[in-house]
């Protein structure tokens, strides 16, 4: 129970941290809070790691700009060099037009045009991040097992921890899932899991180095969905292909308009583009959510003290309910994604003919 | 929707960071984990499996010893029960030798009684006939003190010699 106390009273803290981060974020000169500035300065990208305004100074922590120009190859600087629109090696961020928001160059003609764009923005410094943090952890679990033979004693703590968790993910979704040749996607299986799990749940973490939108950025997604696509085409079998250009169907569907092999063919895009959809969707949406709801602080501010003051234990109370909730939801996205990708794969290695009701 | 378009700084990011990251786990990582705890569920089920033997071969050594233990008791009650017939046996043996014995023993005192007693009473016969003929002679002495007795004596002795042949 005292724990459980804790907990929540350490996130009352870290919503404060939140909100006043939230308070620096966006307010136009009446004092109205531009709600959607900034969810959607939050969840989209940005060139340098704003973590709080304190007074009036923004704690940011610049990241590095990586650039390659048409005209003048390769650059690399830090983002402070940017702040404020100014421009730099003839470099600048554009705040409107086309290239809104990202790293636009100034070409001798006098026009502006996107260079090559390697920048460790946040998502990529988060991602850097939780990729280290995963690699560290999982190496780590690894590691205790290298040292001991089978017959040691199953580990505890830590360890055991994950041995369950990784063990859960091996056995109940993959295993089940894919079938008999389970052994050779299981690991790109539980690193998609491990990555999306880590990288929500950091996402759920409101201070620096959490809090980054990773997973509800559709570059990150489309490369996880690019992934399970290939699993699943590239290890197919005779028996998958046999059935996406000729299916058990009266052949009036195959020839001489080739209907079922097109609606299959879709559906092998179809599939990995819903696994994209999905996890960004849902994770872009969590965030969304927490940041409006912490928003109704500030846009109340004006109503009065009796509505602002109700408005604000509500919203603590919402935002705790919603980060309880998208806890759940940032291992059911994992555990839903790994789920799909196992049947998928499954479905591509499956020998014999699957009987069609 | 700025949102749903692909950043491509990030996606290149996002390629070589989950490719290296699933390729370190891929390798170091998972299968070494599941690899073991696999292994040692495999280890668990011999174990059972042996302990399970180990019971089983327990069992069947504890009913062999059973087994073996109620022979024993048995071929025990035998040997007490041959035992004591043979000590019955002994003792009725030696109690019928030593009565014979005893039988024996008695005839030979019975016998050696009767032997000597025969030899006393020849004794008593000798020496009666000595002291009768010492008597004899006294009482002979005494009556032929005198010439005619002797001679009727002498005479007499002739008649019982004459009358005898």
């Amino acid at each position: 129970m005292d724990r459980l106390r804790y907990v929540m009273v350490l996130l009352v803290c870290f919503l404060f941290a939140g909100t006043a981060k939230a308070s620096g974020a966006a307010a136009d000169e009446n004092g109205n809070v531009d709600v959607k500035a900034i969810v959607f300065g939050h969840i989209g990208d940005a060139y340098e790691w704003h973590i709080t305004k304190w007074g009036d100074k923004d704690i940011i922590i610049p990241l590095p700009v990586i650039v390659r120009s048409q005209e003048t190859g390769w650059h690399a600087f830090l983002s402070s060099r940017l702040e404020g629109g100014e421009e730099y090696e003839g470099f600048r961020i554009a705040s409107e037009g086309e290239h809104a928001g990202k790293v636009v160059e100034r070409t001798s003609s006098g026009e502006e045009v996107r260079p090559l764009d390697i920048s460790i923005t946040k998502v990529t410094f988060a991602l850097l991040l939780n990729s280290v943090l995963l690699v560290a952890i999982i190496l780590g679990v690894a590691r205790w097992y290298k040292k001991r033979t089978p017959d040691a004693a199953a580990p505890k703590g830590f360890v055991g921890f994950m041995e369950m968790f990784i063990m859960m993910v091996h056995d109940d979704i993959i295993k089940s899932c894919v079938g008999e040749k389970y052994r050779r996607f299981a690991p790109y299986l539980l690193t998609a899991f491990f990555f999306i799990f880590l990288n929500n749940v950091m996402g759920l973490i409101p201070i620096f180095p959490g809090g980054a939108n990773v997973t509800g950025n559709i570059a990150v997604t489309l490369v996880l969905a690019l992934f399970t696509f290939f699993a699943v085409n590239l290890f197919g079998n005779k028996e998958y292909w046999k059935d996406i250009f000729w299916p058990h169907v009266p052949n009036w569907l195959k020839v001489p308009v080739p209907l079922m092999p097109v609606v299959e063919l879709f559906g092998v895009f179809t599939k990995p583009f819903a696994l994209m959809i999905r996890l960004f969707a849902n994770m872009m949406a969590g965030h969304s959510v927490i940041l409006a709801l912490t928003s109704l602080i500030f846009i109340t501010v004006s109503m009065g003290p009796a509505i602002n003051g109700t408005m604000t234990v509500v919203s603590v109370l919402f935002c705790i309910f919603m980060n309880m909730l998208e806890l759940l939801v940032a291992f059911i996205q994992a555990y839903v994604f790994t789920m799909l990708s196992s049947v998928f794969i499954g479905l591509a290695q499956a020998e014999h003919e699957p009987k069609k009701a | 929707m700025s949102l749903l378009v692909p950043d491509s700084g990030l996606l290149f990011w996002m390629l070589l960071s989950f490719g290296v990251v699933f390729i370190i786990l891929a390798k170091y990582g998972f299968p070494v984990i599941v690899k073991m705890v696999e292994s040692r569920k495999d280890y668990i089920d011999q174990s059972l499996d042996a302990a399970k033997e180990a019971n089983r071969q327990l069992s069947a050594i504890k009913s062999e010893s059973e087994a073996i233990l109620a022979k024993a008791h048995e071929e025990q009650t035998r040997i007490l029960n041959e035992a004591a017939a043979t000590r019955d046996r002994i003792i009725q043996e030696a109690k019928e030798q030593a009565r014979m014995e005893g039988q024996k023993q008695l005839e030979e005192a019975k016998r050696q009684i009767a032997a000597e007693k025969e030899e006393a009473i020849r004794d008593i016969r000798r020496q009666v006939a000595v002291l009768s003929v010492d008597i004899a002679e006294k009482v002979l002495r005494k009556n032929l003190d005198k010439k005619q007795e002797q001679m009727a004596m002498i005479d007499r002795l002739l008649d019982e010699v004459v009358s005898q042949s």
